[in-house]
């Protein structure tokens, strides 16, 4: 059955669209957790310094939810250790020795972080005390943002190799190691991607409070996550547009083809215009039914209305990327993230005003927002990894030479298994984790911890009870 | 210094590490079949609730590691065993969502259970086969694996991935017997009594099978008088399960567990003795496949200061957790 679907269809292709579809789901989490985890150690934080309930009461509600997404970020992330050298195989023998011990390091120092002291953080509340529970929540933090350092590295590194050389069997081999670490797209992307986490996080947490809101304006913990939540959007979203222009204008240092992609310029011209919309044509190399604004592609990219920005037809045909993917999923991104500087500083209006808590259209279109952080960080991840083809490592090795010797029937048959199990598995996870949005924070329940148990005595209810 | 033979010693120690910890919560799933009582299976899930994402983090870094310090083998042995590794993967996704997934629903709480049991079988029948396939050996041709998409299917490899799940029945087993107590614990004794005497079974077949089959693995055991250390491993399996038997039948509460880790460090001890010095068995040494040395050296230098520290915060995680799990110690809502 499985043979007869993909006896025609092409074995690289397959183990792209594989590879794209596993780590687009897997990113979707760590995208939250990294926030999550950051925020959770915010409020347990401001708890222990205050002591106001409410903080112990977000606390405990979005404990429960990272807990469901945390989960699915792990047994989506092994699957992404495995699959370099399933369908990557000559990928893996020959960058192996550069990007594996940088995954080594993200193992050792953030994936066991993470993993010994969440067992401490979701189940040992009783068992260690504030303080000590506080260092574990910190040390999940921690250990999500060492993640993105060092996951961060080795994307970089394949967009922007630097600190290499290559031996006689053909491996890339390290020459300088603080090269290959921070090469010069590293900053820009990991600060890039930080941020997406934080301000994905923020929407998602905004979106819910602004749920409760409608349902309840006078409801205490909704309003505390709305305000921290919105604060979140006016300082960071506009941050945000600064640090990805900064980010853009790296690339288009380094990966010049890539840039002219998501700007849909196929010819190199002064007083190049922007494009605000259009449909790319590879075939005729124009953008028909365009909407342009002339000359400001040049103020943007080379801060000169009359400098000259490098098109496509400044390489060759089979080194560009499918421009009309890379184009779309830009626009996308950065409306999406013009959307979010909108909201914040709406509410930063409102806020001033005091009606922060009675406007219901900002609560609507907050709750409108809430998954547009993850749409953007796939549309931004899109723009980034197929604005790099051909290649797999930029300029050195072709994706087309990088796959494993699979022929398609297996490429296929295990695409079809992961698409058929993560639509069940993590949709069921998704189902669940709105449930427990959809439940009201207000009536979180707080375990008594005033008087913790002698350790050792391991009947005490470790979690709450109802539900 | 040799630094490929240190990593290999190092890679070893985590798949170990893998093997020990996390073949005790999977064998803790697989043997939900046995407990039918809701109240059982909250009492087994929540005696790993807290431990099980550590424990496979060292898969993980079994993984990450072959792709750092040997990435040649890595990019064979992938290819090679294509289909249990995917099989691995996606049974481990099963298993290890069911551990949250579970105790939010009442209505889906079967299909977790069935999610949890049959992905943990999944992985642990995967990882069987896999380590049947390498005995076996797996062909190679120009730096690529070169043999059939079914050459890791032979009665012998179905039949070491059976051997596994046994394995990781036993360490469940008395896993149980150390966490739990009362009729869950008793019944875990029984339990552990048979799954100890049919891994014994289980590797005395495959150490015999295999220097009958392969004449190189023949040579190893059977060359004399350089083989003769070698020959403490039967000894020490014989002893240790001897002295497993006889701890539970006396109902101790801890030895049971550290005993099947005996047990396994035999049998581990075995596989490595017969596949040394190579990755890919029959084809490429470890000294072939791995990185250059700078590539060892620069992680080699991270995991000496982190191993240790890593060790010290799991054991503290273990330390949080001792002591027996009871019915009203729901880590979950």
């Amino acid at each position: 059955m499985v043979e007869s679907l993909f006896s025609n269809a092409d074995a690289l292709f397959l183990a792209r669209v594989q590879f794209a579809f596993t780590v687009a789901f897997h990113i979707i989490f760590p995208a939250f957790t990294i926030g999550i985890a950051s925020y959770l150690a915010v409020l347990e934080g401001l708890y222990l310094k205050t002591r106001n309930p409410v903080y112990q009461k977000l606390l405990r509600y979005w404990l429960k939810i990272f807990a469901v997404a945390f989960g699915m970020g792990v047994v989506s992330g092994i699957v992404m250790s495995y699959q370099f050298g399933t369908n990557w195989a000559v990928f893996s023998d020959k960058a192996g020795p550069v990007i594996g011990p940088l995954m080594g390091y993200e193992v050792l120092t953030a994936f066991f972080l993470e993993a010994g002291f969440l067992g401490v953080m979701l189940f040992g509340m009783n068992r260690v005390g504030e303080k000590l529970h506080f260092f574990a929540t910190l040390m999940v933090a921690v250990g999500t943002a060492i993640s993105a350092f060092w996951i961060l590295s080795v994307n970089s590194w394949m967009q922007t190799p630097a600190g290499y050389a290559m031996n006689d069997v053909g491996q890339f081999v390290v020459e300088d190691w603080f090269a290959v670490v921070f090469n010069p797209s590293f900053p820009y992307r990991l600060a890039h991607m930080l941020l997406a986490a934080y301000l994905t996080t923020a929407f998602v947490v905004g979106g819910v409070a602004a749920w409760h809101l409608l349902k309840e304006r006078s409801n205490a913990a909704a309003r505390k996550m709305f305000s921290m939540a919105m604060w979140m959007a006016i300082l960071v979203a506009p941050l945000q547009v600064f640090v990805g222009d900064l980010h853009g204008l790296n690339t288009q240092e380094h990966q010049p083809a890539k840039v002219a992609a998501m700007e849909g310029h196929f010819k190199s011209e002064t007083q190049a215009p922007l494009y605000l919309f259009g449909m790319p044509n590879m075939e005729t190399a124009e953008v028909d039914y365009a909407i342009k604004v002339p000359g400001l592609a040049s103020l943007i990219l080379k801060h000169d209305v009359n400098a000259e920005v490098t098109g496509l037809d400044a390489f060759p045909r089979e080194d560009w990327p499918p421009v009309p993917v890379v184009f779309w999923a830009f626009r996308i991104m950065v409306g999406l993230g013009l959307l979010m500087v909108v909201i914040g500083i709406w509410a930063g209006v409102q806020r001033a005003r005091g009606k922060l808590y009675e406007s219901s259209w900002l609560h609507k279109s907050a709750l409108l927002m809430a998954p547009s952080g993850f749409i953007a960080v796939i549309a931004g991840w899109i723009v980034t990894e197929v604005g790099r083809q051909p290649w797999v490592i930029q300029g050195l090795l072709r994706t087309e030479d990088a796959a494993s010797p699979i022929a398609a029937e297996g490429v296929g048959g295990s695409l079809l298994a992961f698409i058929i199990v993560y639509f069940f598995v993590f949709g069921a996870g998704t189902f669940y984790i709105l449930r427990k949005m959809a439940a009201n924070p207000e009536q979180v329940h707080i375990p008594d911890y005033a008087k913790p148990k002698p350790v050792g005595m391991a009947a005490e209810r470790l979690m709450h009870e109802e539900d | 210094m040799d630094y490929a033979l240190i990593w290999a010693i190092l890679i070893s120690v985590a798949v170990f590490a893998y093997v020990a910890l996390d073949g005790f919560d999977l064998g803790v799933a697989m043997l939900f079949p046995w407990f039918k009582k809701e109240q059982e299976r909250d009492i087994m899930m929540n005696t790993v609730a807290p431990v099980w994402d550590g424990n496979e983090t060292w898969l993980v870094l079994g993984g990450g590691g072959l792709l750092a310090v040997f990435p040649l083998a890595y990019a064979v042995l992938m290819p090679a065993l294509y289909m249990p590794v995917i099989a691995m993967l996606l049974g481990l996704i099963f298993r290890g969502v069911a551990f949250e997934y579970r105790f939010k629903t009442k209505r889906g709480k079967a299909v977790w259970d069935w999610s949890f049991i049959i992905g943990s079988f999944v992985a642990a029948m995967s990882q069987g086969i896999m380590l049947g396939a390498m005995l076996q050996g797996i062909s190679v041709v120009d730096r690529a694996y070169a043999g059939g998409w079914f050459d890791w299917l032979t009665w012998f490899t179905v039949f070491c991935g059976f051997a596994v799940v046994v394995g990781y029945l036993l360490l469940g087993a008395t896993w149980l017997v150390m966490k739990t107590e009362g009729s869950l614990q008793q019944r875990a004794y029984s339990l552990a009594y048979k799954a100890g005497v049919g891994l014994f079974a289980c590797i005395v077949f495959v150490s015999l099978f295999l220097p009958w089959q392969d004449a190189y693995i023949y040579e190893r055991w059977f060359t004399f008088p350089t083989s003769i250390g070698l020959w403490v491993l039967p000894v020490l399996l014989v002893v240790l399960t001897i002295g497993l038997l006889n701890s539970l039948t006396k109902k101790q509460q801890g030895r049971p567990y550290l005993w099947s880790l005996g047990l396994f460090l035999i049998a581990y001890s075995g596989f490595a003795v017969s596949i040394f010095p190579y990755l890919v068995p029959r084809e490429i040494t470890l000294w072939e496949a791995a990185a250059p040395d700078n590539s060892l050296v620069f992680l080699l230098v991270g995991a000496a200061v982190l191993l240790p520290i890593i060790f010290a915060y799991t054991g503290y995680t273990y330390w949080v957790f001792r002591g027996k799990v009871r019915a009203d110690s729901g880590y979950h809502d």
